[in-house]
This record gives structure tokens, C-alpha cells and sequence, in this order.
């Protein structure tokens, strides 16, 4: 057997699907000298993977989810461990099978095979089912199980046929050399190995791990219940694992999955019992494994009524004994996404929080990452950048996994906000935001006001233009104040808190080259320039699309959401010259929008500086004087509304002071406060722009979303050779704006799309762009301007035509769209005169 | 025949022990707690015999107040009812626990629910005793037999079979009587899901001690050196095949 070496290229801590994955796939990019290391032995070192009920239902809300699985499956597929089954989503309830009308919908979005079904559908595939207690359900064929330990063992066999790879099985480690803030060993008990990449995919025990380098992994081992019982008489006759679907009970949280004579019944529903990583046993203190917990039979008892009742006969079979129940761990995070990429610690890469649906998809994800600085399927909803500091400490991350576990099986609302941990973070107008009765949505952190209820009286003013929402559904986590304080917007003037931007500096004699390689956009302008740009990777792939002020000859100021912004940050980091200092002001200045038709009155009424079209330009920044405000303010010509105005940066203590400023000079003008509702979804949507993590991600290019300028610059930047390839060729697909046309349902209920849906002909068939992929709703939204509601969905090129006519899919019922935009032409204004 | 069978909450050890920090018992926080091997057998066999007599069985335990899960465990394999003595387990002796015993035997006798067989798991897992038996026979003044692996009713009296030193012994005992059972005779079924939810319905009867506890004299518990585990490695592939078979013919686990 392997003894540990003293140096190694890549350092692989884990050996459960993930790490297994992992060494393969970099051997097979042609990674030289790996070690892969685990403290268990070989081939169940003892993590979760080791009980894993290992089987796969590919359909998920989020496409990058559904791709990572959709991947893996292909890989289990090629390594011939993949049982197909089938698999159902049973409904109990109404209000369940409209959950699964929406899965559909992910269904036909992603290309994934799958209808809905009668009880008589699931009891003639699944006789021992009760089909009294179903309303319904969702049948995905290519539902399947796995053998996640032979798939690892392939795996990590073909990565030593490379003879780049050296395993090492029962080996503790017991720290991590970091200097420079870059990797540079591994501590183990049986010695240290100097190694230039270091990959953490140990499961559970990852946090404890990146602790050792001062890296903060944000999951939590959680227990996911489950018993195995059998020997079931109707089961004990069929050959091999598995010959009937697998159940899962949506509305118990509980699933049913045949293994040989046994049916494992496993369960989402019980309290959430959480374990530090500090307090999981080792291999020699447990009693199966360190993940097979003891059991704790009350917690389960009421999942055993209910699956009693879903499979009487089976289940209450004679001699159907309870032989194997354990409280299995498993990793989960705040957000419910996997935790990967590069740390803040230079070479120590992490991939952790994925589960076996994902553990191939997300190793070879991680190998391209590593070896090219990208990935074939975007990954950025995952990304360990993503977190703000204090989504990574253990509290933030107990308090929201405990909520979150509930929802694995849950009915979950696109727009459904979190209810622990909340008010981290305020903005210095808070109070008079909470006077105005502003409704709060969290954003990283940030208490965001969504609406003000101080505007409803708006709603009556505007009547039906305010698109009122008649379903529960549509209406949930939204406001007809939303769509009202639009239009008053668009009448007079919106006051708009932007405080939760990321904002920061590059400075220093290395600071033009960064931007310059960092970004599409020409950054060597004059100072108080502002430049909206794109931030492609290597392959031409949006990383981010951002502003950048040019403040000073040394020294640019970037702004980007907050939501990407840590990712930014590190990306802007990582690509920073010689001579270069970024330095994050996030904490220090705080954002305020003032947009339009009366934003300049309202400013002007407040300053003896210049702000006429002629003397504040269009992309333009200087700091100006604001009567009542004790501080300069930086006033920045730029709208992500589509109207005249300006984004007000102030350093937070006189942020209060320039709020009330505004709203109560801009009160003659018609001016209110306006909530996010209306800056990230109706004002942008009619104008058309694009937003980072919906339409735009690391698989698209500058040429598909139609925001390619005349000229490409001179200055090299990355991703410069892919984007300039891009220009010539013609677009796989094509970003387009559609309207719905008819929003009535066959109930006579009118309904409007949230996302997510997919788009397809008029009669319903699927369409397909050139990167095989089919159409879906980007991003969904009233525009009250136009009286219209507003879908974004990549189309395949021949149908990106103005006029073209075809059909959003919600809840499985058609509705008419008609393309009325197929580059980065607004709907409203096309001309972009409201911004002048 | 009316059947009680005692049992005993212990950690569910099967690697390393640890200890609590006072080292006045096992600490279970990794591993949870079971019913030893004895007391299963002895709960399957009072089962069986209630089933083959059309009697009852009815499951004791005297420790702490979540002591009920173990009750619920013999309920779930078809015990009808339940008796929980709660009391501190750290601070009882082998002849507290012998005590609380009888005084619930003697009080459902007083209910007319005599006992015909009171069981018992031969010895506890944890603290190793090996008293509680003996010292409740002596109590109630019946005979005892220890270490039995099987229980056939025999007319008025119990037929009971075990292995001992010479090899095998019966032995002939009128009922009533206190018998203590090793594992290995009987085949401990598990729990159905039917079963499982019969017992959350019911009813535990909870009782205070009867006595104060006198405790065993027991200062601390230690654990014995760890014996470093050594592996062989027999071969690997194919090869390896003859080298596995002979150690299987070694263990006694080929037929």
C-alpha cells in the first residue's frame, strides 16, 4: 500500500463520490502527480456517500442543478452503475399537484422526459400503492439509482491507470500550511506533503478542514432520517436492486425506494437535528459509520403512519421487519447549493455540499475550473466567492440550514424569503424607510425594501395599470405597489436605496492595467468617466457585467450588485497588476438612485453644481454639493430604470441626511421612494437589461445576449480572443424580450409567468437552440409602462424574429407571446430619449 | 403464562468505549442506546412464550425517564405492556435494582397480574453485575436459573436449557420462577412497522423507586488499554480467494 509522499502537485482530501470524480477527472485533463488521501479505508471511507440512498430524479427548479445532475447521470450511465426505474412525485393534496405543473414546467425547460399521471397510472407501475391517497403525480422516466461506491472506485481506478495518481486511505489530516495566502502543504499523521494545489472534498468534515486554513465552509451535517424495511413478500421475487419506481410522497417529505427484498423509507420531514463537525465520531467511536448516527425513533414515528398508509400491503406485509434505521449526515448549505471553487487562499480549491445526483457533474466541473478557469456548465450559483462574511459563520449557517431542511420536499416560491437570521444588515435610512412602511427583502444580508406600503394610495391613482395579480400564486412576495410606484416613477421622480452595491477600489500606478485586463469595456478613459462593462473568462463567458468610475488617473472605482459582488471581488483580485491595491469600500458608502423625468429638477433644487444634460453628461461621475447633506456626494449619470437620473454614492453616516433630502424636495416634483421591485424587475425589464445569474452566466457570450459594441479595444483582455471568434460567428442563440399576449387561463383566472417557464411554438412543441438547449423564461415581470407583461428566454436563431409568435407554458397551460425584441433594443424607449 | 421480562438502556458500543467525565458510566453520545444481546433474547423468548401459552408479556426497566425507548422497543416485538421504575441508573446498586423489582412484582401479584417467569438479560452490558437475577430470586423467594438459552413450557413447570461446563444442561423448574438469558438461543426479531406504532399507543406505567438507593460501591469506571487493531492483507484479486476461505474454515463460519 501507498505510504504518504512528500510533495505532490494536487493534494485530494476525500475519497467519497466527490474526491473520486475529482482525481479523475484532473488525471484525465492531464493533471501529473495527485494524491488523493481519506482517514477511512477504501472503497467506504465512512462519509455520507457510504450511505447514500443513491438515487437521482435529474428534474430541479435551478438549471444549473438540472445540468450538473443531467451530467452526472450521463457518467454513471458510461460507467455502467446506473439502474433505470422511473421515478414518481406523488400529490396528496391540490395544492401539490400545481407544485408538480410547475415541475413540468422545469421539465420541458431542461429537455427532461416527463408527464403527469392518474393514481391509476402510479398503482398499475406500483401495485402495492394506495392510490386512494393520491390526487395525481409526476412521472420522470429516466428516474434512476446509482452504486455510488462502485462509481468511485471506477473512478479512482481509471485516474490510477494514468499513473498520475497515489492513494493513500487511512491517513488523518491534521493541518494545512498557508503562507502568503497560498497553499503550500498538507499535515498528516504520517507526514507532510509540500503540494502547490490542495482539494478539499471531504463532505461533512469539509468545514473542520477548511478551519485549518483560515477558510470559512459554510454547511452544516445535517441528519436525513431513514429505515429499511423487508423482507417485503411482493418485493422478495424481482431480480437485481431495483424493479419498481421510486416514490417520493411530496406532501409527507418522505420517500419509498425498493432496495432487493427491502423498501428504505426515507424521510425530509422530521426536526431539524444538526451536528457540528467537531462532533462526529471517528471511524473507531461509531457504531456503523461516523455518518450513520443513532437512530432517534420519535423523530421518525409520524413518517411511519404516513408510509404505512401510502403502501399498506407492503409495508405491513408479515415478516416486514425494521432492519437497518440510522440518522444518516449529509451536508447542506444556506442557499441549498453546493460550496465550490477557489478559496481565498490561492491553490486551496474547495468542493463540498454535493450530493450523489451531482458528484461526477460537479468533479468534472471542478477539474475544467482548475485546468482551463472555467466550466463547460456554469457553476456561479455555487461558488465559494459567494458568500458575504457573515453568510459564512456557523451560526448563519445553522440557523438557515434548520429552516431550509424542511423545504428539500417543500413547495418552495421563487420569490419565498428566509425567516431566520434576518435583519443583518441595514442601510443607514432604515428608520425612515420602516416609517414608510417599506416591505423587507434580504439580499446577502441587506434588508432591502421591496415596496413602501406608504405608497398604496398609488395604486388607487393608477387603477388597472397597476396590473393587479387575481392568483394567490402569482401574487405571493409581490405588490400591485410595486408596479404603481413604477409608473409614479416614470411621472415624476423614484428614490431608490442601493446600499447593498459592492463597491471597490483599485488604486496605484498597477490600477488601469487591472481594469484594462479585467474588463471588455475601454477603461482607459478620461477621469470621471463611467463605463458599463462585461467581464468575460477565458472562454468568452459572462463572469460579471459591472460599472467602473474612473476617479482619478490611478484609481477606479467598480460597483456591482451585491448578490455576485463577493465573486467580483475575488475575480478583480486575482486579476490585479502589478502595482495594484483593491480596497472594499462596501462597508463605508452607501448607494442611492434618483431617477426620472423630474430627478434633474429634484437634484438641481438641491445643488448650485451643474447637472444639465450638457454639463453632467451621460456616463459621467463628479462629486457634487447637496444642500443639507454634510459630505460630498458622488454623482454618477447612469440608469438601470430606463429614466434620467443619477446614482448619489455617500459615505454612510450622511446616507440618512441625503435620503430625506431627496424625498422631501422631490415631494414638489412627485417624487417617492421606490422599492427594488421596481429596479431589479419592472423598470430594467422594459428596458431590456440583462441580469447577472438570469440571463447572463459564464455560458453565454457578449454575442448571444446582443451587447457587443462597434469595436473591440486594442488592449489585451481576458477572454478577448474567444469574444472576437464570437463576432464572426453566428449566434447558437439569441437573448430575446416577448410579451404575453393573453393571460387568461381556461379557469378564466388570469396568471402571470414569475420565471422559469419554458417557451415553446404555438401548438407546444419543444424548440432547441445550437447549444442543443431549449428555451426557457429567463426573467419575468410587469411592465406597467407598456401595460404588458415581460418574458427574457434565449431563442434558437430562426425563431429570434420581431413578430414571431409562440407560447410560454405556465403551470401546464399555453399562453400567446409575440417577440418584440431580439438584440438589446428596449421595449420601452427605444430611442433611449427618457434618458436625456 | 404471564411473562415479565426486565431490561436494562445501554450504549450501543461497538468500536471504542468512551467514558462520561465523571467515569461513572459509559458515555453513549456517538453510538445511542440499545438493549443488549441477553435482554433481547430474553425479550423474544418472554414474546414467544406468551404467544405459545396464550399468555402476556409484559417489559420493566428501572433507569432514567428516556429508559421508555427501550420500553417501546420491546413493545414493538410484541410486549403488551409496560412498567418504568424511574431512577437515577448511575446511582443504583444490583441490589436496588433487585429490589425494585420484586416490589413491582409483588404489587401487580397484590393487582392479581401475578407473574408466572420473571426474565432477565443474564448480565448488563454496561456495568456487568451479573447479580440483579440471583438476588431478585433471593428476594422473592423463588428459584433462579442464570446463563439459559432456551425456556419451554413443561405442564406445571419450566423447562429450561443451557450450556454448561460439561455440556449441555436442562433443568426442570416449577413455576413461579426467575430465569436469565444468554444470547444465542432464540433469534431476536426486529421491530415491524405495525409493531412500532402498536407500541407508541401504549400506555408505560411509571413508578417512583420504592427505596433509596444504597448504589453498588463502585468509585469509577476505566478502560482497559486499547489493543492496537492490526490488519492482514491475504492477497489481492482472484488470488486472494483460497487464503479467504481458509481463514472462513478457521472462524467457523463455512458449513
Amino acid at each position: 500500500m501507498a505510504t504518504v509522499p512528500t510533495t505532490a502537485n494536487v493534494v485530494v482530501i476525500g475519497a467519497g463520490i466527490v474526491g473520486n470524480s475529482i482525481v479523475h477527472h484532473l488525471t484525465r485533463l492531464g493533471w501529473k502527480d495527485v494524491v488523493q488521501l481519506d482517514k477511512g479505508a477504501l472503497p467506504n471511507p465512512g462519509g455520507s456517500t457510504g450511505h447514500a440512498s443513491n438515487f437521482i430524479f435529474p428534474v430541479d427548479h435551478s438549471r444549473e442543478n438540472a445540468h450538473i445532475t443531467m451530467d452526472s447521470v450521463a457518467q454513471y450511465r458510461e460507467m455502467g452503475v446506473f439502474t433505470q426505474s422511473g421515478g414518481f412525485e406523488v400529490a396528496r393534496t391540490e395544492e401539490r399537484m400545481e407544485e408538480l405543473r410547475r415541475r413540468m414546467s422545469s421539465a420541458k425547460a431542461w429537455g427532461i422526459e416527463a408527464e403527469l399521471v392518474s393514481p391509476e397510472f402510479v398503482q398499475e407501475k406500483v401495485p402495492f400503492l394506495d392510490a386512494d391517497q393520491i390526487v395525481g403525480a409526476f412521472w420522470c422516466p429516466t428516474v434512476g439509482v446509482v452504486d455510488s461506491l462502485r462509481a468511485g472506485t471506477i473512478m479512482r481506478e481509471r485516474a490510477l491507470e494514468t499513473g498520475e495518481l497515489t492513494v493513500v486511505p487511512g491517513v488523518e489530516v491534521t493541518d494545512l500550511t498557508v503562507e502568503d495566502d497560498r497553499i503550500r502543504a498538507v499535515v498528516t499523521d504520517q507526514g507532510t506533503i509540500e503540494a502547490s494545489y490542495v482539494v478539499i472534498a471531504a463532505g461533512v468534515w469539509s468545514p473542520k478542514i477548511g478551519d485549518m486554513a483560515g477558510v470559512r465552509i459554510a454547511l452544516n451535517p445535517m441528519v436525513h432520517q431513514m429505515i429499511s424495511v423487508g423482507p417485503c413478500p411482493q418485493l422478495a421475487e424481482t431480480d437485481g436492486e431495483i424493479s419498481f419506481p421510486i416514490i417520493r410522497d411530496m406532501d409527507t417529505l418522505c420517500y419509498e425506494r425498493q432496495h432487493g427484498a427491502d423498501m428504505e423509507v426515507g424521510s425530509y420531514a422530521h426536526r431539524s437535528i444538526i451536528h457540528e463537525p467537531e462532533d462526529i465520531p471517528s471511524i473507531e467511536q461509531a457504531r456503523l459509520s461516523p455518518t450513520e448516527m443513532p437512530f432517534t425513533e420519535d423523530d421518525f414515528d409520524p413518517q411511519l403512519e404516513q408510509a404505512l398508509e401510502l403502501m399498506p400491503e407492503l409495508l405491513g406485509a408479515e415478516g416486514a421487519e425494521i432492519r437497518y434505521a440510522i440518522n444518516g449526515l449529509l451536508s447542506l448549505t444556506a442557499d441549498g447549493n453546493p460550496i465550490l471553487g477557489e478559496s481565498d487562499v490561492k491553490g486551496l480549491w474547495v468542493s463540498a455540499a454535493v450530493w450523489i445526483k451531482e458528484g461526477p457533474g460537479t468533479g468534472r466541473a471542478i477539474a475544467e475550473w482548475m485546468t482551463h478557469g472555467y466550466s463547460e456548465i456554469d457553476v456561479s450559483h455555487s461558488n465559494i466567492a459567494r458568500f458575504h462574511d457573515h453568510e459564512t459563520t456557523r451560526e448563519h449557517t445553522r440557523a438557515r440550514t434548520s429552516e431550509a431542511f424542511i423545504k428539500t420536499y417543500g413547495i418552495v416560491h421563487p420569490g419565498e424569503q428566509y425567516a431566520s437570521d434576518r435583519g443583518v444588515r441595514w442601510s443607514p435610512m432604515k428608520e425612515a424607510q420602516e416609517a414608510a412602511g417599506a416591505v423587507f427583502h434580504e439580499t446577502v444580508g441587506w434588508e432591502r425594501p421591496w415596496w413602501y406600503e406608504s405608497n398604496a394610495p398609488l395604486v388607487e391613482k393608477y387603477g388597472d395599470a397597476v396590473m393587479p395579480r387575481e392568483h394567490e400564486w402569482d401574487a405571493r412576495w409581490w405588490s400591485p405597489i410595486i408596479n404603481a410606484e413604477h409608473l409614479a416613477m416614470r411621472e415624476g421622480a423614484g428614490v431608490i436605496d442601493l446600499t447593498a452595491f459592492c463597491i471597490f477600489d483599485i488604486t496605484g500606478p498597477g490600477a488601469l492595467a487591472s481594469v484594462q485586463q479585467t474588463c471588455v469595456a475601454q477603461c482607459d478613459v478620461a477621469v470621471g468617466k463611467v463605463i458599463y462593462t462585461p467581464v468575460l473568462d477565458a472562454r468568452g463567458g459572462f463572469v460579471s457585467d459591472l460599472t467602473v468610475m474612473r476617479l482619478g488617473d490611478d484609481h477606479f472605482r467598480v460597483v456591482t450588485g451585491g448578490a455576485h459582488g463577493m465573486a467580483d471581488r475575488k475575480w478583480f483580485k486575482d486579476h490585479l497588476a502589478d502595482g495594484a491595491t483593491l480596497s472594499d469600500l462596501t462597508t463605508e458608502l452607501s448607494t442611492i438612485g434618483l431617477w426620472g423625468p423630474r430627478a434633474r429638477d429634484v437634484l438641481a433644487s438641491l445643488t448650485g453644481d451643474d447637472v444639465s444634460h450638457d454639463g453632467f453628461g451621460m456616463l459621467s461621475c463628479r462629486e457634487i454639493s447637496v444642500k443639507g447633506v454634510d459630505a460630498p456626494v458622488l454623482a454618477s449619470r447612469i440608469s438601470y430604470v430606463g429614466d434620467l437620473g443619477w446614482e448619489l454614492y455617500v459615505p454612510f453616516e450622511a446616507a440618512a441626511a441625503l435620503w430625506d433630502t431627496l424625498l422631501s424636495a422631490g415631494a414638489d416634483h412627485g417624487a417617492v421612494p421606490v422599492g427594488i421591485g421596481v429596479y431589479g424587475t419592472t423598470g430594467r425589464i422594459e428596458k431590456g437589461y440583462r441580469a447577472f445569474g438570469a440571463e447572463l452566466d459564464s455560458e453565454r457570450s457578449i454575442v448571444e445576449v446582443a451587447m457587443q459594441r462597434p469595436k473591440v479595444k486594442a488592449a489585451d483582455f481576458v477572454g478577448k480572443e474567444a469574444y472576437v471568434a464570437q463576432r464572426e460567428a453566428e449566434p447558437l442563440t439569441v437573448l430575446c424580450t416577448m410579451t404575453v399576449d393573453d393571460h387568461t387561463s381556461a379557469s378564466g383566472v388570469k396568471r402571470y409567468m414569475l420565471g422559469g417557464e419554458p417557451i415553446l411554438t404555438r401548438d407546444g412543441e419543444l424548440l432547441t437552440d445550437g447549444h442543443g438547449h431549449h428555451p426557457y423564461v429567463t426573467s419575468a415581470g410587469s411592465a406597467p409602462s407598456l401595460g404588458k407583461h415581460v418574458l427574457m428566454a434565449f431563442l434558437p436563431p430562426d425563431q429570434a424574429v420581431v413578430g414571431n409568435q409562440l407560447a410560454v407554458s405556465y403551470m401546464e397551460e399555453l399562453y400567446p407571446v409575440t417577440v418584440g425584441s431580439v438584440d438589446s433594443t428596449p421595449l420601452l424607449d427605444p430611442a433611449n430619449e427618457r434618458m436625456r | 403464562m404471564r411473562v415479565l421480562v426486565c431490561v436494562k438502556r445501554v450504549p450501543d458500543f461497538s468500536g471504542e468505549v468512551l467514558l462520561r467525565d465523571d467515569a461513572q458510566a459509559a458515555d453513549a453520545r456517538f453510538v445511542g442506546y440499545t438493549l443488549s444481546n441477553h435482554d433481547l433474547c430474553a425479550v423474544e423468548t418472554a414474546v414467544q412464550l406468551a404467544a405459545a401459552t396464550g399468555g402476556e408479556a409484559t417489559v420493566l426497566t428501572v433507569g432514567e425517564a428516556e429508559s421508555v425507548e427501550q420500553l417501546r422497543t420491546a413493545l414493538g416485538v410484541g410486549c403488551t405492556a409496560a412498567t418504568l421504575v424511574e431512577a437515577d441508573p448511575v446511582a443504583l446498586g444490583p441490589a436496588d435494582v433487585a429490589r425494585e423489582i420484586a416490589a413491582v412484582v409483588r404489587d401487580h401479584e397484590a393487582a392479581a397480574a401475578a407473574y408466572d417467569l420473571v426474565l432477565l438479560g443474564n448480565d448488563a452490558a454496561d456495568s456487568g453485575d451479573f447479580q440483579v437475577g440471583i438476588r431478585l430470586a433471593h428476594e422473592l423467594g423463588r428459584p433462579v436459573v442464570t446463563g439459559i438459552k432456551t425456556v419451554a413450557v413443561d405442564g406445571d413447570a419450566l423447562r429450561l436449557e443451557g450450556d454448561g461446563p460439561e455440556g449441555r444442561e436442562t433443568f426442570r423448574v416449577p413455576a413461579p420462577a426467575v430465569v436469565t438469558v444468554l444470547e444465542g438461543g432464540v433469534e431476536p426479531r426486529y421491530p415491524t412497522i405495525t409493531g412500532r406504532m402498536k407500541a407508541k399507543k401504549v400506555p408505560v406505567e411509571m413508578r417512583a423507586a420504592a427505596g433509596a438507593a444504597t448504589g453498588s460501591g463502585r468509585l469509577r469506571l476505566t478502560l482497559p488499554a486499547v489493543a492496537g487493531s492490526s490488519a492482514t492483507v491475504l492477497g489481492e484479486g482472484p488470488e486472494a480467494a483460497g487464503a479467504v476461505v481458509d481463514l472462513f474454515e478457521q472462524l467457523g463460519v463455512t458449513r
